[in-house]
């Protein structure tokens, strides 16, 4: 059985499944049979396999395909759209899947264009990613000359073009609305929800933005089908995921395992646990605009709602680790100076907030902080947080800051005290 | 409304408007082409400002105020649209940089392994801080969000290419590199 669908044409060298390998091991197999079915039940499949974005929201994938309007009276022309836009800090795992594998990512692309009826779709690639674009490209031209894209695919009525869209370095992209308005050729601020993209996106059509990984999964959970794909995970939610480590570990890397698999595993087995005279002091589970979660976590299995009962999210489920000997404070510094650069300015809580937080922050790590600091970056917080923003960027940055002066007050405490970091 | 400047306001406003661009607020053939082969994938020109800078950029340099308002007339949309993407992005460079531009990567995971040390080794070496270009004209330093290599921190981008788990004499390694193929093209 099948239990590294994402990977399994991932060698050890650094090249690219060519269309010749990608077939040869089953390679659009799930894009023919798709192409079989009618498109509701597609969008069936897809909802009770239980896939869950991989972006970092969970947010079920066939559900957010199933708010698309059909029917007669529908827009004709719609969109799907792979953010490729990976720029969450810490995270490192669609780069691999499209320097490695981009014909994963077309097929699972090509059926879901196929389920909600695009005949276009856009792959918003950072403008960083450059090896990635470039195989992408390469693959597109494969898939189109053995008509997996096109005109006329498998000789049927249905006809889809890919593109691939080069972005600029800006992390805001990331933000499915922002995402389209950087399509259109406008600066990439988000847009107000409702209307949501699925009826109104992309040139104010019904447009679907899924992330790299989530296509990823596509092909294989429509070949072998709903059993065989929750199945593939061990605790509540179904399939695999590329799991990351990054971080002072022995053995940094990311690797497909099943949702579910335990922290402990990920970290101990798989990155081999922290370096030689290092201690474990907190983790990063999906990127920086999650919550801190500490050594009393690690046998949490990476599951969406676990991971949020437990005060923070999966994110993209690459986790990066802090070790005893970094400073905490200086951490979440660098977390906030990214979140506050990356602001669009478009509302003012973000805009104005973020820096406010780096400056009391900054204060703080240098020795300077006020004992009354910390009440007032908990306050920070809530005025950033969740409802009072126009987008989740500022209350994803406040999440590690929250997190932060629960888990490591003690460290916020002794800079204050000590008048140094304790740390340099 | 020029009577609230003060006149040394007016002297810098006219010095900045002095574009030192060497191009003329033309796009080439070249550059048109291009740009119209990406236009194909959109609905109209409006869409590619992004691509239009990108394509300009890759045969000028960066983007001076004559190639902006070029490509705005080119694409039928108001410059102070073009301009509102132009600053948005940080992969498009609105005033000159050096030949070769390092983008550091200043995010947690790499900052964890140590890239503010690497930074001062950088500014030490090159004489510039980040934002600025070295006095040969080479090098520029550029700090950048997350990368998106972690796993291999600390991490920088120079050209198409990654360099991964760097130290400092990894970092003299590449800078001499760079040094010497500019010393041999200006040989040439």
């Amino acid at each position: 059985m099948l239990t590294n669908p994402l990977t399994k044409n991932i060698t050890k060298d650094n090249i690219a499944a060519d269309i010749t390998r990608y077939l040869a091991n089953d390679g659009y197999q799930g894009w023919r049979k798709a192409h079989s079915m009618a498109p509701d039940d597609i969008i069936t499949l897809v909802k009770e396999g239980g896939l869950r974005g991989r972006g970092g929201a969970g947010f079920n994938t066939g559900l957010k395909w199933s708010f698309v309007p059909r029917g007669e009276g529908s827009p004709k022309q719609k969109f799907i759209v792979c953010n490729a836009d990976e720029m969450e800090p810490g995270t490192f795992k669609d780069r691999l899947l499209m320097e490695r594998d981009p014909h994963l990512l077309l097929e699972g692309m090509a059926i879901a264009a196929y389920a909600i009826g695009a005949s276009v779709g856009y792959i918003f690639i950072r403008g960083e990613y450059h090896l990635a674009a470039e195989r992408l490209e390469l693959a597109i031209e494969e898939a189109r000359s053995r008509g997996f894209i096109g005109n006329n695919i498998f000789n049927g009525e249905y006809s889809l073009e890919i593109f691939v869209h080069r972005s600029a370095g800006n992390y805001i992209c990331g933000e499915e609305t922002a995402l389209l308005n950087a399509l259109e050729g406008r600066r990439a601020i988000p847009r107000a929800k409702p209307p949501f993209p699925q009826v109104s996106g992309l040139w104010g059509k019904p447009t679907v933005v899924n992330n790299v990984e989530t296509f990823c999964n596509i092909p294989h959970l429509v070949a072998l089908g709903i059993d065989w794909y929750r199945g593939l995970g061990v605790g509540q939610d179904a399939g695999s995921k590329i799991f990351g480590v990054s971080g002072k570990v022995k053995n940094p890397g990311a690797w497909e395992l099943p949702m579910g698999t335990s922290i402990r595993e990920i970290i101990e087995q798989h990155a081999g646990g922290m370096r030689d005279g290092l201690r474990l002091k907190g983790f990063l589970p999906g990127g920086g605009s999650t919550d801190f979660l500490g050594p009393d976590h690690l046998d949490l299995p990476m599951d969406y709602d676990v991971i949020g009962k437990a005060g923070s999210r999966m994110g993209t489920g690459t986790i990066t680790v802090m070790d005893d000997k970094t400073c905490p404070v200086g951490l979440v510094l660098n977390l906030t100076q990214f979140f506050a650069r990356e602001s669009c300015g478009w509302c003012t809580p973000c805009r104005d907030g973020l820096p406010w937080v780096v400056k009391v922050l900054q204060r703080i790590e240098n020795g300077e902080g006020l004992p009354e600091d910390l009440e007032l970056l908990q306050e920070q917080c809530e005025r950033i947080g969740p409802g009072k923003t126009f987008c989740a960027l500022a209350p994803g940055a406040a999440e590690p800051i929250q997190s932060a002066l629960k888990l490591f007050e003690r460290d916020f405490l002794d800079h204050i005290k000590k008048g140094c970091c304790p740390y340099k | 409304m020029s009577s609230l400047l003060e006149p040394e306001a007016i002297e810098v406003m006219e010095r900045s408007n002095k574009d030192p661009d060497q191009f003329s607020g033309t796009l080439t053939d070249e550059e048109k082409r291009e740009i119209d082969e990406e236009a194909a994938h959109y609905e109209g020109k409006s869409s590619v400002g992004l691509e239009a800078l990108r394509i300009v950029q890759k045969h000028r340099g960066w983007i001076s105020d004559s190639s902006l308002q070029a490509i705005a007339n080119y694409l039928e949309i108001p410059v102070a649209q073009l301009e509102g993407v132009a600053t948005y992005f940080q992969l498009i460079f609105r005033q000159p940089v050096g030949k070769e531009v390092i983008y550091l990567c200043k995010s947690a995971s790499c900052w964890i392994m140590g890239c503010d040390q690497l930074q001062k080794h950088i500014s030490q070496r090159l004489q510039i801080e980040p934002g600025q270009t070295s006095a040969d004209g080479i090098f520029t330093l550029l700090e950048t969000p997350c990368l998106g290599d972690c796993d291999k921190a600390p991490v920088l981008m120079l050209g198409d290419e990654m360099y991964r788990n760097l130290d400092e004499s990894a970092i003299d390694a590449l800078i001499e590199k760079k040094k010497q193929v500019h010393a041999d093209k200006s040989s040439h």
